[in-house]
């Protein structure tokens, strides 16, 4: 494997791979010491086109766990300001000497394009891509399943709220289908893609219907910026029909479901404030697990032989509507 | 040496490592993964036995101190676990095969993300030659001439030299 740009090029098997391997590095992150020499001389450089602060922060502490050094570029204070295109940046950045480019970008696509300009020169890393996908979420969402519950094989899993908008849901449903769960997308028709053909889900439309039977509830942040586009009639209104409430935990959740969120949570919107902090709530667990399966992500790429280890035969039949780089679709989202 | 062989020399030098730490205060047995466990294991039967006390036996995977990261496939694929704080302990790494050393000197590092032990010393059953680093054993259960093509299989039924065959690609 040389680069991570979709859950979809991933087999069942590499999938399992990885989460055996992020086994590993939890345990190097609960050292007293907790960091491994297994990048030493590696150059990591973060190409953000996009806000963030976890996704950064988690693959920072990723990268220095693992003794790789680290850049960041970032658009506000870049020579993009001055015009520079997307590849002259990336040929500028190789030409330093850099092993990995870890990038999110405002459109679909980007990733696999920089893949293609840097050839097999140097690895890149998918940590979002517009409305597309972002493979290291879903990997981590996936790991903290297995923790609580062993597996993914059987469980029923509800993703709820904008999933037309969340690059989240996308890998998500790639994943946890490909280890064996049942998704079911709760939404309102207009916060559903135009097309779901060839994904391999349910769709509700009413949340409460659907609650005694899973056993996950994962929260998608309801951007405030829908409200413009007129998707919701208002704010009150989602909660009332999709917001996790005590009331709607308390009344159909089943004892043992686990409640997940990718964050940052609108608490009192998709979320609760103290739904949020109930102990059936995974979403620290999340975050903490993002760093140790971004070291395995990173560390299977810029480490030994990597592709020699994962299989370089893509499982086609993972991959959804949108092809890799098919299209460069305009969309901002976070 | 056949199975009887191996039970002996775990014996001889599991009193060794009582006799040279005057007892078994602060003792661990680290065995690494994956050759070195069982031998760990087998080693902390026979001290319970000499000396009537049970000594934290942990596991150790290297890899990621490995120096031929990138070089050769290398994957964490088992288990670490430290099972008491190494601040003062006497560490007794544990493996089956000595050879370049390498793996020995990657334990070292690995072990100082542990804590500060007062000492490490080293208890392998078969010390085959070819060191690449300065790195001796404390406790060797056989000394076994080998060329550096030949290969050793330490196992609960003896320790067998064969032929290193090749993988073919």
């Amino acid at each position: 494997m040389k680069h991570l740009l979709s859950i979809g090029d991933l087999t069942p098997g590499d999938l399992d791979q990885l989460m055996r391997l992020t086994d590993r590095f939890v345990e190097v992150s609960q050292r007293q010491i907790p960091k491994v020499p297994a990048l030493r001389g590696k150059n990591v450089v973060w190409l953000f086109y996009e806000d963030s602060t976890r996704t950064r922060l988690s693959f920072e502490t990723a990268a220095k766990r693992l003794s790789a050094d680290t850049m960041t570029f970032s658009v506000g204070s870049s020579s993009v300001k001055k015009g520079e295109s997307l590849r002259d940046t990336v040929l500028t950045i190789e030409a330093m000497g850099v092993d990995g480019i870890v990038v999110r970008h405002a459109s679909a696509g980007v990733p696999w394009q920089i893949a293609r300009w840097l050839e097999d020169r140097v690895s890149v890393v998918n940590a979002g891509d517009g409305w597309h996908e972002h493979p290291t979420q879903a990997l981590l969402d996936c790991y903290t399943i297995r923790e609580a519950r062993g597996t993914l094989e059987g469980l029923r899993i509800g993703i709820v709220g904008d999933v037309k908008h969340s690059r989240v849901a996308r890998s998500d449903v790639l994943a946890f289908t490909a280890l064996g769960a049942e998704v079911v997308l709760v939404a309102p028709p207009t916060l559903l893609p135009p097309s779901l053909a060839g994904w391999p889900v349910r769709v509700s439309h009413d949340l409460d219907a659907v609650l005694p039977d899973l056993d996950i509830v994962y929260l998608l942040r309801m951007q405030r910026e829908r409200m413009t586009e007129h998707l919701v009639p208002s704010l009150r209104e989602y909660t009332a029909r999709y917001g996790l409430t005590r009331r709607r935990v308390e009344a159909h959740l089943g004892d043992d479901a686990l409640v997940m969120h990718p964050g940052p949570m609108n608490r009192g919107v998709e979320i609760s404030a103290e739904v949020a902090d109930l102990p059936r709530s995974v979403i620290v667990d999340q975050v903490r697990n993002g760093v140790a399966v971004r070291m395995a992500v990173l560390y299977l790429l810029l480490g030994a032989g990597a592709e020699r280890v994962l299989d370089p035969e893509p499982d086609m039949d993972n991959a959804l509507d949108l092809a890799p780089g098919e299209a460069l679709t305009e969309g901002a989202t976070r | 040496m056949d199975a009887d062989d191996v039970r002996r020399a775990i014996w001889r030098m599991a009193h060794e490592i009582v006799e040279r730490n005057q007892g078994l205060d602060n003792v661990v047995l680290i065995g690494l993964q994956t050759g070195g466990v069982l031998i760990a294991e087998a080693f902390a039967e026979a001290l319970a036995e000499i000396d009537g006390t049970e000594v934290p036996v942990g596991t150790l995977d290297v890899a990621l101190h490995r120096d031929d990261i990138g070089i050769r496939p290398v994957l964490p694929e088992a288990e670490t676990h430290i099972p008491v704080d190494l601040d003062g302990a006497i560490v007794v790494l544990v493996d089956d095969v000595l050879f370049t050393g390498r793996t020995i000197r990657a334990a070292l590092d690995a072990l100082s993300s542990y804590g500060r032990p007062r000492a490490v010393q080293l208890a392998v059953m078969v010390d085959r030659g070819h060191r690449e680093l300065p790195i001796r054993p404390d406790y060797v259960g056989k000394n076994l001439p080998t060329r550096r093509d030949e290969m050793v299989n330490v196992s609960p039924s003896g320790v067998e030299l064969g032929e290193l065959v090749k993988e073919g690609r």
